[in-house]
């Protein structure tokens, strides 16, 4: 399996034996890397494989402990982002280092060094939007555009300053299969004209597209660097995740029964001021099923959520009917009553209370069962439940009953799901199940969605994840700037007709519903 | 001089220290830093002025006084939120009652004397023109110099460079931190600007608004022009109609209690408070999505290294 693929050249940037020490924890152990002129390397790993902290010591955020960085053969430090820019140095980052109520212009010029003003960032701005086909608009303000747009503005401003090393840190996780395609063309032009490309991702397919090698990192080491497309997938997800990935069981075929949920004619105003509006959303779920919800973030999911959750409420009652009763206009917890339970996307602050004890945080869904009489909590009960859930659903946890925030992603994600399963609901909806989980807690909460609705409950899941939902969703539809498009068959969606769908250009085209 | 004059007059007097201190907060605050001990640095900056002025028989060595005053009280102020990184609100008030409690302290043995008052600057020509002329022409130094500094604060953070940083670093300051913007440098250097703003719109309270210095003198100014950055929607040209109302409203009110209307005076008081909502409020209904707070503003930062 280690299959070394030498560089087509001398290196231009080369990385040995870098270490970063947290604490007891070694994010980063003695790492190697190698990247050529012009070569779009991939650093494949899970979360926690030591990628952000990694690239976060290229690029002069964060010192490490040990090991050196060599700049076309000669030693460098970097010491801070400044000095990596003055090096060439561009840096895409995941969750962008944009400012939401400053222009584009002002956003791009911000990063770039003093001789730079307004004026020539606009000129120069337009150039690249031309040269690249990244069309932006210098006056707009950020938090007007979309995650695409906003991606855009990363990308021009690294390239405003002629970068000889690129660094995209999972660029895609929130561009539609369109907007990704035309971020690759850019990189592939990019890497023509001679600029190293280091490209961040846990996504295989689009590794394959790119990259000629890869090194992939497991518990913050290199574990191999190979070529992306001369062995299999599923090869590279047991080098990445350690062992074989497992596949998620599914008895299908399975015959959906009752319906469980209604949501008929929903419209909601947004909530505030970069808010979505709810506009006449109509699905059903019915008992045995799992509904899928796709679209780019910001498209409405969130307002969604809170409107099948009763944390908003619609003017009309029969907007949203659970279990046979009208429950537009009343609360969450009457919803949870007739035996609806929710999971939102938030987990730390809104599905969890970050320094409550996972015992007290029971209560947050429990408050009307088994854990509190006349307004008392009967502690005893709650801890007694919060070790089910922790034991149920692998739940590791520091101590015997931690706080919510002393635990990882992966694992409070674990906990606030499995509280709600342990209740057995009849309808569970649940916003972004593994956002930011690790792939065997994901897998593990996938499991336990469609367990759930094997054995009869109706499950909507919401995510911004399209694998997740080929892999667990019967039903699935797409949500665009708060329309959702027809509830279909998964086996009747192509990813190219939910991309259509997630642009909202799938009516404009004509027909693409019908695929 | 008509009475007319003299009300226009001293609402300008009236005016001109929350103008100062609420410039400097706003500074503060645009690079993500809330300083609740605006009323604390204030009344340092009072006391320290009038104690030094009286001491050295020096306005000019007042008012530096008084601006040292209030950048140290800041200092303090910015080695517990950013060395610590601890709580702002908690700080803020912390820093309040402690600057109240000093100035006191240093006040004490000048309680009782009084200062001339400083003589203004007249533009010849322009200061005669009728009523407006003295208005205008003829105020001392401090108005003017607020007045510049309401202009300069507003070029200065639209059109310059670093104050492009400044307000990256309030706006998100993971991001700025994430491009190598000096995060700490700039909001210490925020937070000193602010502080010596409070400090010499204390002085100006000491020196020139009563010529004497009795505890507690501040009288809750530092928390009105808190509340102006806030209304004025974070921009300075607004802060600037803001604090004019506020000055106009407060003396037009006591001529009005003077007047004997018949209306509760504890009713008139409050005229100030409600004129200067309401006139912001208008403001940034009419001007439509009105800027909300910087999105860092009284958030911890501490660097990952």
């Amino acid at each position: 399996m280690k299959e070394d693929v030498s560089p087509s050249g001398p290196p231009f940037v080369e990385l040995k034996g870098i270490s970063k020490r947290y604490g007891d924890l070694l994010a980063n152990d003695g790492i190697d890397l190698a990247i050529a002129p012009g070569e779009i390397h991939a650093l494949l790993g899970e979360n926690g494989a030591g990628k952000s902290t990694l690239v976060k010591i290229l690029y002069g955020v964060i010192e490490p402990s040990a090991g050196e960085i060599r700049w076309e053969g000669r030693p460098v430090t970097i010491g801070s982002p400044v000095e990596a820019r003055a090096l060439g140095l561009g840096m895409v980052f995941q969750h962008f280092s944009l400012f939401d109520e400053m222009t584009v212009a002002e956003n791009i010029a911000v990063a770039l060094s003093d001789e730079w003003d307004l004026a020539m960032v606009r000129s120069r701005l337009s150039e690249i939007s031309r040269t690249y086909g990244l069309a932006l608009d210098a006056d707009r303000a950020v938090w007007t555009l979309s995650a695409g747009e906003r991606q855009r503005i990363e990308i021009v401003r690294c390239l405003l300053q002629n970068p000889r090393l690129l660094i995209l840190d999972e660029p895609t996780s929130v561009l539609t299969p369109q907007e990704a395609e035309h971020l690759f063309k850019t990189l592939d032009k990019l890497s023509a004209e001679g600029c190293s490309i280091l490209y961040i991702s846990h996504k295989l397919e689009e590794v394959r597209r790119l990259c000629r090698r890869a090194t992939i990192l497991r518990a913050g080491r290199v574990v191999a660097t190979i070529d992306p497309r001369a062995i299999s997938a599923r090869e590279i997800a047991a080098l990445m995740v350690g062992n074989e990935v497992g596949e998620i069981r599914s008895d299908a075929p399975h015959a959906p029964q009752g319906e469980v949920l209604r949501v008929n004619h929903l419209n909601m105003p947004p909530a505030g001021l970069h808010g979505v509006a709810l506009k006449d959303i109509n699905f059903v779920a019915r008992a045995g099923e799992i509904v899928g919800i796709a679209g780019v973030a910001g498209n409405g999911q969130s307002e969604l959520f809170a409107a099948l959750s009763g944390e908003r409420l619609a003017d009309r009652a029969d907007t949203v009917t659970i279990a046979g009763r009208a429950c537009g206009t009343i609360g969450i917890d009457t919803r949870r009553r007739l035996s609806a339970a929710f999971v939102p996307e938030e987990r730390l602050g809104h599905a969890a209370a970050p320094t409550h004890r996972l015992s007290e945080n029971t209560l947050i869904s429990h408050a009307a069962t088994e854990v509190s009489r006349s307004g008392f909590i009967l502690l005893n009960a709650a801890k007694r439940l919060a070790r089910t859930i922790i034991k149920s659903f692998d739940v590791r946890t520091p101590e015997g009953d931690p706080q919510a925030r002393k635990l990882s992603g992966g694992n409070l994600q674990k906990f606030v799901i499995g509280r709600e399963i342990i209740r057995k609901p009849k309808l569970l909806i649940v916003d972004q199940p593994t956002w930011g989980v690790d792939a065997g807690a994901a897998r593990l909460i996938r499991q336990a969605l469609v367990d759930l609705a094997r054995e009869g409950s109706a499950v909507v899941v919401v995510s911004q994840d399209l694998d997740e939902l080929f892999e667990v969703a019967d039903q699935m539809a797409v949500i665009h700037q708060g329309s959702l498009s027809p509830l279909k068959p998964i086996r009747a969606w192509t990813r190219e007709a939910v991309g259509l769908e997630m642009l909202g250009v799938a009516q404009a085209q004509g027909g693409a519903h019908a695929v | 001089m008509t009475t007319f004059e003299a009300i226009l007059l001293t609402i300008v007097t009236a005016s001109t220290p929350l103008l100062i201190a609420a410039l400097g907060e706003l500074v503060t605050e645009r690079s993500g830093i809330l300083n609740l001990g605006v009323e604390g640095m204030m009344a340092m900056g009072a006391a320290c002025s009038f104690a030094a002025a009286v001491t050295f028989d020096s306005t000019l060595i007042g008012v530096a006084a008084g601006i040292l005053a209030g950048a140290f009280m800041a200092a303090l102020f910015a080695l517990v939120v950013l060395g610590f990184a601890a709580n702002q609100v908690g700080s803020g008030l912390a820093l309040t009652i402690f600057g109240l409690g000093l100035s006191g302290l240093i006040g004490a043995p000048f309680v009782g004397s009084r200062r001339d008052p400083i003589a203004p600057i007249d533009i010849p020509g322009l200061s005669d023109i009728p009523v407006v002329g003295r208005l205008f022409f003829e105020q001392d130094l401090f108005v003017y110099a607020s007045i510049a500094l309401t202009i300069l604060i507003a070029i200065y953070l639209k059109r310059t460079r670093s104050g492009l940083t400044l307000r990256s670093i309030g706006e998100n300051h993971a991001s700025a931190h994430g491009l190598g913007l000096p995060v700490l440098r700039v909001r210490f250097l925020a937070i000193l600007f602010g502080g010596a703003c409070a400090g010499l719109a204390g002085a100006y309270l000491a020196l020139v608004y009563t010529r004497f210095w009795s505890p507690g003198m501040t009288a809750g100014r530092g928390w009105i022009a808190l509340a102006l950055v806030v209304f004025a929607a974070w921009r300075p040209a607004w802060v600037l109609v803001g604090a004019y109302i506020f000055g106009a409203a407060t003396v037009l009110q006591l001529h009005a209690q003077a007047a004997q209307w018949g209306i509760p005076s504890q009713l008139l008081s409050a005229v100030p408070y409600l004129a200067t909502i309401i006139a912001l409020l208008l403001l940034s209904l009419r001007y439509g999505r009105a800027i909300g707070a910087p999105g860092s503003l009284g958030m911890p930062f501490v660097p990952d290294r």
